[in-house]
């Protein structure tokens, strides 16, 4: 393709270190900034920069394939590589895509959440946050890998804590995370501990090849699958490890709760796939009961469970945030049905609901931002109080339940169909049960919002007040996103199935 | 600690110093250990490559000495001598020095923190390479013990000691 | 029983381990909870550490030796080398072969980070109950919990 010229050579042979060097030393700078708008403007320069490296990087992936980047000039298995593929190049995009939408929006954001001597050290909290990500997405190293994570979720903790200056409950969310958080952490590295004991070598390629030769390896590769299933499903939200992320949802700033929505658990899904599909494999008998009963349990139990929750909620964010704990469901059991097209399905719902979920947490931020709503009651009229916003909301609330020609009905028909394919009927069924409790969480908000009348305040019904122009682009960005992939979904499709075979073989 | 008087002689005054102050042996002794301490830290940096040590060790043992010195003269004499913008400074500093040496080996067309393309000479090059590195971790590290200290130490509770 | 003893080390790794997950999820006190983790997070350094030792190993340091002897560049000659290649250039690590024994510095070099990345949760969890202790004036999680017990009934932020 053309396109590809437009990237300066320089860009497509170091992209991958420079994706992840370059919000690392802009954390630095952008901490030591004063603490006026400046802190945004660096912030918001380098997300636009890594926007376009990481659309580089995905288009070459698709040009030209596999990219290794050999950190420091030394090789693998020896060096740590950067390793992009077609199974990390979308969520590379995905990652830097989100960062850059949600900067925007921070803009108004942070003036209103953020104490102004704080906003310096947000940023660089932030742009830290997008360090971690992107490396743990990019790095082809097992240990690498624990770092960034660990980098992601340290500045991920400040970031949750923020939100005291609004809700101090932020605090004891932020602690409960960081105690989870390390938890998982530290799961997940006496896993790769194993591994490594097993295998000697951090280079996931090459532990791949060496667990292949033997045929999955004694009992230390069995007990280190079992650290890294539970460690990431710490990070992830897996159903019963979930207990973190309601409060970190609904007490962080509002930015930070629509990025930490549709990246970082993300992130974590993507090592789960690359833990479970490259490093192990399918074929191993242990991987596959883990596959077949723990994810797929959990992730059924978790989708039922969840959505019962969402809907006795009262506070809108922590609703969505249970919303989110049975999303990961879905994900989990397209992974855990480990055919071709369920784990394609399970892939492209990780993208599209990052994509949902970002455009609902930024509308709900811009009615808090406003008008200070939290909870359910308080969305009385806002269809005309705050049209375009709760436009937007009901876009992408249409698309978590399911709705044909939304971005949430392709993955959910994906994953529908694939699941039938395998024969698993009865998960078709849950599919359904779970769309419909969703239909009731949203369409209970919706209903409140277009069909009562809004509040009455000293008197006088409350005026029509819009969320300002920065907020509304990005929010409508994420809107008219989703529409777009529920009408043209091809190119996204094509790239979750692209993904599912490099994990399992074509067919 | 007040002045002692000025019209003592100066053979008084050693002893209105102690009389007035406790810690005068805790003083004089870390005034001897602090200096030996810093140097310490600076050899584990400098022998790291010849044996056990580096930038992580010495910036532990160099924030130590900071923290001694802290814990002996006060807190706020320990601000005096090592400001807290300046270890904001440093924290980033470090972070700069160890990423700069990096884009350094990006305009030279190497790989990120490839040390080899620094120099003419591969073998110079990596050990130039690791030089700037651990001069970036000791900045850091030793910026960061010393703000994790100030910041706690600096938290004045609102409650008495009976609370406790 | 004999197996036990001949490997204390792993099963002083797994006691720590659980003495740190337990003191996390059953004590109530916020300062313990971090304890408890870092406990827990220094398991897993003596795991990392217990697997580099290699019995008679020297520290991996390549010294100016007449042992080893350089060639005209300066790269150490040894038997059996392991050569690396970074960049244009080649090093030459001590490898199978070789009369030397070195214990493993890789895992060492894992943990300095995880070291780290532990002192700084710390330093973050730590930072966070003095937060919340000037915010409500308790670090125990009961506490704490009824006194945002009627915010989260009514879903209302204070």
């Amino acid at each position: 393709m053309a396109l590809l010229n437009y990237f300066p050579d320089w860009l497509l042979v170091h992209g991958p270190g420079f994706l992840m060097a370059l919000p690392l030393l802009m954390a630095a700078v952008t901490a030591l900034l004063p603490n006026k708008r400046i802190g945004w403007i660096s912030t918001f320069i380098v997300t636009a920069i890594l926007t376009v490296t990481a659309f580089g990087i995905a288009l070459y992936n698709i040009e030209v394939g596999t990219f290794i980047y050999k950190m420091g000039g030394w090789a693998p298995p020896h060096g740590i590589s950067l390793y992009i593929d077609a199974l990390n190049a979308p969520l590379v995009l995905l990652v830097a895509l989100m960062a850059f939408i949600t900067v925007i929006y921070a803009l108004p954001a942070t003036i209103a959440e953020i104490k102004p001597n704080k906003r310096a050290p947000f940023y660089a909290a932030f742009l830290l946050c997008i360090a971690g990500l992107l490396g743990m997405v990019v790095t082809g190293d097992a240990f690498n890998v624990f770092v960034f994570l660990e980098v992601s979720s340290i500045s991920t903790y400040t970031l949750v804590a923020m939100g005291a200056a609004r809700d101090r409950r932020a605090l004891s969310a932020a602690y409960n995370y960081l105690i989870l958080g390390s938890i998982g952490a530290t799961f997940f590295v006496i896993g790769i501990g194993f591994l490594y004991m097993e295998t000697g070598t951090l280079n996931m390629a090459d532990m791949a090849r060496i667990l292949a030769d033997l045929d999955g390896g004694s009992r230390v590769a069995k007990v280190a699958f079992g650290f890294i299933i539970i460690g990431l499903g710490l990070k992830l939200a897996m159903f019963p490890l979930h207990t973190w992320l309601p409060g970190a949802y609904a007490h962080s700033p509002t930015p930070v709760t629509a990025f930490l929505a549709s990246t970082a658990t993300k992130a974590a899904l993507y090592l789960l796939l690359r833990f479970t599909f490259f490093v192990f494999d399918p074929s191993f008998a242990y991987v596959a009961d883990v596959l077949m009963f723990v994810l797929v349990g959990l992730g059924v139990i978790g989708m039922l469970f969840a959505s019962l929750t969402a809907i006795f909620q009262t506070d809108v964010r922590r609703m969505l945030a249970f919303s989110s704990v049975a999303q990961v469901g879905y994900m989990l059991l397209g992974i855990g049905i480990a055919t071709t097209a369920s784990v394609a399905a399970g892939y492209l719902h990780i993208l599209n609901h990052a994509i949902i979920k970002g455009g609902l947490f930024l509308a709900l931020g811009a009615m808090w931002y406003r008008f200070g709503i939290t909870r359910m009651e308080d969305f009385r009229g806002l269809g005309k109080t705050m049209p375009l916003t709760m436009g937007a909301f009901t876009i992408s609330g249409l698309s978590l339940i399911g709705v044909p020609f939304t971005a949430g009905f392709v993955s959910k028909i994906n994953l529908a169909g694939a699941a039938a394919d395998a024969g698993w009927w009865w998960a078709v069924g849950v599919i359904m049960l779970t769309s419909i409790l969703a239909l009731v969480y949203i369409g209970r908000l919706l209903l409140i919002a277009y069909f009562q009348s809004p509040p009455e305040v000293d008197g006088a019904v409350v005026k029509r007040n819009e969320a300002p122009l920065a907020m509304l682009i990005p929010i409508w960005t994420l809107a008219i996103l989703s529409i777009v992939i529920g009408i043209e979904s091809d190119l996204i499709v094509e790239a979750s199935v692209r993904a599912a075979e490099l994990l399992l073989g074509a067919g | 600690m007040s002045a002692p008087d000025p019209k003592m002689t100066e053979s008084e005054l050693p002893h209105a110093y102690a009389a007035r102050d406790p810690h005068v042996l805790l003083r004089v002794i870390s005034k001897f250990l602090i200096p030996l301490i810093a140097i310490f830290g600076f050899y584990v940096h400098f022998h790291g490559e010849y044996s056990a040590g580096g930038g992580f060790q010495a910036g532990v043992i160099l924030a130590a000495s900071v923290i001694l010195y802290a814990l002996i003269f006060g807190l706020d004499e320990a601000k005096r001598a090592f400001p807290p913008w300046l270890i904001r400074v440093g924290m980033s500093l470090g972070v700069l020095l160890y990423g700069g040496t990096g884009v350094v080996s990006f305009l030279k067309g190497g790989e990120f923190l490839n040390y080899s393309v620094l120099n003419e000479n591969a073998i110079s090059g990596q050990h130039y390479g690791i030089i700037a590195i651990e001069l970036g971790v000791l900045c850091a590290v030793t910026s960061v013990m010393i703000a994790i200290f100030y910041a706690f130490g600096s938290r004045q509770p609102e409650t008495s000691d009976e609370d406790w | 029983m004999a197996e036990l003893f001949a490997q204390y080390n792993y099963v002083i790794v797994i006691i720590l381990m659980m003495t740190g997950l337990y003191t996390i999820f059953a004590s109530r006190n916020l300062i313990k909870k971090l304890a408890g983790l870092s406990v827990f997070q220094t398991s897993v350094f003596l795991l990392y550490i217990t697997i580099s030792k290699i019995k008679g190993g020297q520290p991996p340091i390549l010294l100016e030796d007449k042992k080893y002897g350089y060639d005209e560049d300066g790269y150490a000659l040894l038997d059996g080398p392991i050569s690396v290649a970074a960049g244009d250039a080649s090093y030459i690590l001590p490898g199978p072969g070789s009369d030397v024994i070195y214990s493993n510095p890789l895992p060492h070099v894992l943990i300095l980070t995880a070291i780290v990345v532990g002192v700084a949760t710390l330093a973050i969890g730590l930072a966070l109950v003095v937060r919340i202790r000037e915010v409500y004036h308790t670090i125990e999680e009961d506490e704490i919990e009824a006194a945002d017990f009627i915010y989260n009934l009514e879903g209302t932020a204070d």
